[in-house]
């Protein structure tokens, strides 16, 4: 069975500035990965030249065996919530609905059965009740759960998100976590750019540290040591020892 | 001739139909403009079809309309592809790229213009008709052509609703999901090129920006679903058309398009103040009323919490 | 010799322009520019509705008074909802309809007519002499133009920190107790300023072009502000000179002119500038997959 995502040297410059340098990696099926790094590694933009929304200057990228062209319709997407206008005038349910489109194709509109899925998915989320609520009146946690149920609905093998836990309250923060776990459990494979170090260990089972460069790559309890978290921040984090394990201040 | 008179006057009819057209078409697509963020673009396409109408008069030599709407056509999308070639391709804003080449190229297009009216058969040009609009040169074979026009509007828009709202929401999520952004955005603009080029006959060329942004926004006040703002704003958009070119009839030497820019204004400071819920109005009025019933809820806890409880001095 | 005060005239509101432009450009606010230029119509005619007299103090004070009001109706309208782009497109259509009903409905008593606000006079401009202080030669233009471009450079480089700061990091100059929002209406002033003097010779459409396209082109051949102001004004009079002659050729409007030449200075500049062309830029790119690819070799 192919890998769901295999990287090999891709590169990505902005301007003068090398933004990903020489990135090579594959993972396994139905793995819950962080991806780590300081401000500036290129997390994100790992993410957007996969989905080729930035261009690379070089690499391959194999998605379940095959280009993202061909693969698509088997990824999933969640980018992080300042990329969107949320005065546009659409509710909850029509944000979910779009993410069917992409089966959809062209000049198809959307069935009953495509808002019956958006519908679940929306429950999956907690958000049933706002529906029909005006997208600008949600607040951020909601927000981030419409992105993620629109994800969901797109009934994908891999996903990438990109923040899904920036300004997101606590419960908001358990219930991603728990579909997460749901999805993996399902044999779905999720990429996850993370921001918070002091939660990678409880939620991650496998992770990425990057820096421009790809400093390692693999299962958390092998990966994510304090050398390994040096290197990839360059000596400008302070560890503190907490009581099970050290407290990481970025 | 009387106000009545002049309604069943078959001519005022035509010039009528064709104002109301135009403000339909570009009700549509201006709430698409507005979404965007592309509002000033409708702005620099206007000004930029100038020479794209000179260059067609100065190469068919006659004043059809489908000449001019070619050449506006073809300049539209030179000065869409021009902007947004500048706001990718170097450190010049979108607000700057679009201030140099609505100013360029309506600069090339008086160079143009006047060069036109000095030479022998300028002044049977009509071109200077095209700077403030006149709708009332508008014929009925003009009229039938728009109509064909906004009805080729109307039907690409419906045809590719959702396609527009994602690619206008979530440009990102758009691609993920196998949409041709780019190719979406271009269509976009090309409506946006097409709905120009139908309204500055009537309002011309200066303040067509106008038709495009002020009914798109009067209807976001009004509505929280897309599809109810698109039919506001075109029927927003029709009804200050018709009225603009009625109130121009009453004097003797009124350009149509101030007034029909005037009216959508009425309409837009109307909605401004006394929209339901997003209205200025409404908003002072439920600020009022959370005013007082925060004070009249403190008040009363402050009450129950002094008052002296019961078995106590 | 008229030919020298037309390239006068066009170079001195081609550097008032620039002056003012080049912060518009920075912060953002080139359509803001473009706004003012047009809604400063109405303006000029009820002052001379209700003065009488076609004065330039009164035009200046009509400007101003409409300029101002351009932009706090443009933020009045972005704080209440409506997006900063389309509040600009209402205000600014609004108000230049209102001018040209006006003077449409007034012509008679106000000696405008649309021609003139559209494509300006420049070359009738020679013959208005005024007498200043003995001196008799000069069109009167001349003094009003150099009048507003005294005023332009003697405020901007008395109060350059400020306006710089103000364009960079609004919030910043604000923490340091620089009244922010006092600059920004004492730059749009002076945006109202320029664009009614020199509607006279380039006229309302093309203002804005003088307004933008030096300043923006100048914006891609320094990283200094200083320098971006010098450059712009440079550029200005080359337009002025060069759309002269340009009309001189084509028997058409010098405004016209001046902005195409504008215009094709800054296509040139886009391509070539040696530190923001798109060419150099591909070769710069060209030269780092090389590298780059030269490194995995190694490797």
């Amino acid at each position: 069975m192919a890998s769901p995502l295999s990287i090999r040297n891709l590169s990505v410059a902005y301007q003068k500035k090398v933004v990903l340098e020489n990135i090579s990696f594959s993972v396994p099926k139905g793995k819950l990965i962080g991806i780590i790094g300081p401000n500036g590694a290129g997390k994100s933009t790992l993410i957007k030249a996969i989905l080729d929304l930035v261009p690379s200057i070089s690499g391959d990228v194999s998605i379940f065996g095959g280009s993202y062209e061909k693969n698509r319709k088997s990824v999933g997407y969640v980018p992080q919530r300042e990329s969107v206008d949320w005065d546009f005038p659409t509710d909850a349910l029509d944000v979910v609905t779009m993410g069917r489109y992409g089966k959809l194709g062209w000049l198809k509109r959307p069935s009953q059965k495509d808002k019956e899925i958006a519908r679940q998915c929306l429950e999956k989320v907690g958000m049933s009740e706002y529906s029909n609520r005006q997208i600008s009146q949600l607040s951020g946690g909601q927000q981030q759960r419409v992105f993620l149920a629109r994800a969901l609905a797109q009934e994908a093998e891999l996903y990438f998100m990109d923040e899904p836990f920036v300004g997101v309250d606590a419960a908001t923060e358990k219930a991603i976590i728990a579909l997460l776990n749901s999805l993996k459990n399902q044999g779905k494979t999720v990429l996850v750019v993370h921001h918070d170090l002091n939660t990678v260990k409880e939620y991650f089972d496998w992770v990425m540290l990057l820096n421009v460069s790809l400093v390692d790559v693999g299962p958390t309890e092998d990966i994510f040591t304090t050398e390994a978290l040096q290197k990839t921040y360059g000596g400008k984090l302070t560890m503190l020892d907490g009581e099970s394990s050290p407290i990481i201040i970025n | 001739m009387n106000f009545l008179q002049l309604i069943q006057d078959p001519n005022t009819q035509w010039i009528l139909a064709g104002t109301l057209l135009l403000g339909i078409c570009s009700g549509v697509i201006g709430c698409f403009a507005y979404l965007r963020k592309q509002s000033l673009m409708g702005d620099a396409l206007a000004h930029a079809a100038l020479p794209g109408i000179c260059v067609a008069f100065m190469l068919t030599g006659t004043k059809s309309i489908i000449g001019f709407l070619i050449g506006a056509l073809v300049a539209g999308v030179v000065a869409t592809f021009a902007i947004g070639y500048i706001t990718r391709e170097s450190r010049i804003k979108q607000d700057a790229a679009l201030g140099i080449i609505l100013s360029v190229f309506f600069g090339i297009g008086i160079v143009l213009l006047t060069k036109i009216q000095h030479s022998s058969y300028g002044n049977q040009s009509g071109l200077d008709k095209f700077l403030f609009g006149h709708a009332a040169a508008m014929v009925s074979d003009d009229v039938k052509i728009m109509a064909l026009i906004c009805a080729f509007l109307i039907f690409i828009t419906w045809l590719l609703f959702k396609e527009f709202k994602i690619v206008s929401f979530d440009p990102n999520f758009a691609k993920g999901l196998g949409f041709p952004i780019k190719l979406l955005d271009q269509l976009i603009m090309l409506l946006l090129v097409v709905a120009v080029v139908v309204g500055i006959q009537a309002v011309g060329v200066v303040l067509m920006a106008a038709m495009l942004i002020t009914p798109a926004v009067s209807a976001r006040y009004w509505t929280n679903k897309l599809h109810y703002m698109i039919i506001l704003a075109s029927a927003i958009g029709g009804i200050s058309g018709i009225g603009g070119t009625l109130l121009s009839s009453l004097g003797n030497n009124l350009p149509t398009g101030p007034l029909i820019v005037l009216s959508a204004t009425v309409i837009f400071v109307f909605s401004l103040l006394f929209a339901p819920n997003k209205g200025v109005i409404a908003k002072m009025r439920v600020r009022y009323y959370m005013k007082k019933t925060t004070k009249h809820s403190i008040e009363n806890s402050i009450m129950t919490a002094t008052k002296p409880k019961e078995g106590q001095s | 010799m008229s030919s020298f005060w037309i390239i006068l005239i066009g170079s001195l509101v081609a550097c008032s322009c620039s002056i003012v432009g080049c912060f518009l450009v920075l912060r953002k606010m080139s359509m803001v520019g473009d706004a003012i230029s047009h809604a400063v119509l109405p303006g000029i005619v009820i002052a001379f509705l209700l003065s009488g007299s076609k004065e330039p103090i009164f035009m200046i004070a009509g400007a101003i008074i409409f300029g101002l009001l351009t932009v706090y109706l443009i933020s009045m309208f972005s704080n209440s909802g409506v997006q900063a782009d389309a509040a600009i497109g209402v205000v600014f259509t609004a108000l230049f309809a209102i001018g040209v009903v006006l003077v449409s409905l007034y012509t008679r008593q106000v000696h405008i007519d649309l021609d003139h606000v559209l494509y300006g006079e420049i070359a009738y401009a020679q013959w208005d002499l005024i007498s200043v202080a003995g001196i008799d030669f000069i069109p009167r233009s001349v003094w009003l133009v150099g009048a507003v471009f005294l005023v332009n450079i003697l405020l901007i480089t008395t109060f350059y920190k400020q306006f710089k700061l103000c364009a960079f990091d609004p919030i910043m100059a604000a923490a340091l107790g620089i009244p922010v929002v006092f600059f920004h209406y004492l730059l749009m002033t002076l945006v109202s300023v320029t664009t009614v003097i020199s509607f006279d010779s380039v006229g309302a459409i093309l203002v804005v072009g003088m307004l933008i396209v030096p300043a923006a082109t100048a914006y891609l051949l320094t990283e200094q502000l200083s320098k971006m102001i010098v450059i712009s004004c440079l550029i200005g009079i080359c337009c002025s000179a060069g759309g002269y002659y340009l009309a001189f050729l084509l028997d058409a409007s010098i405004a016209g002119c001046m902005v195409t030449i504008a215009g094709l200075l800054f296509t040139i500049t886009l391509f070539f500038s040696p530190s923001h062309g798109v060419i150099s830029k591909m070769i710069r790119r060209k030269q780092l997959s090389r590298k780059m690819a030269s490194n995995d070799a190694t490797l």
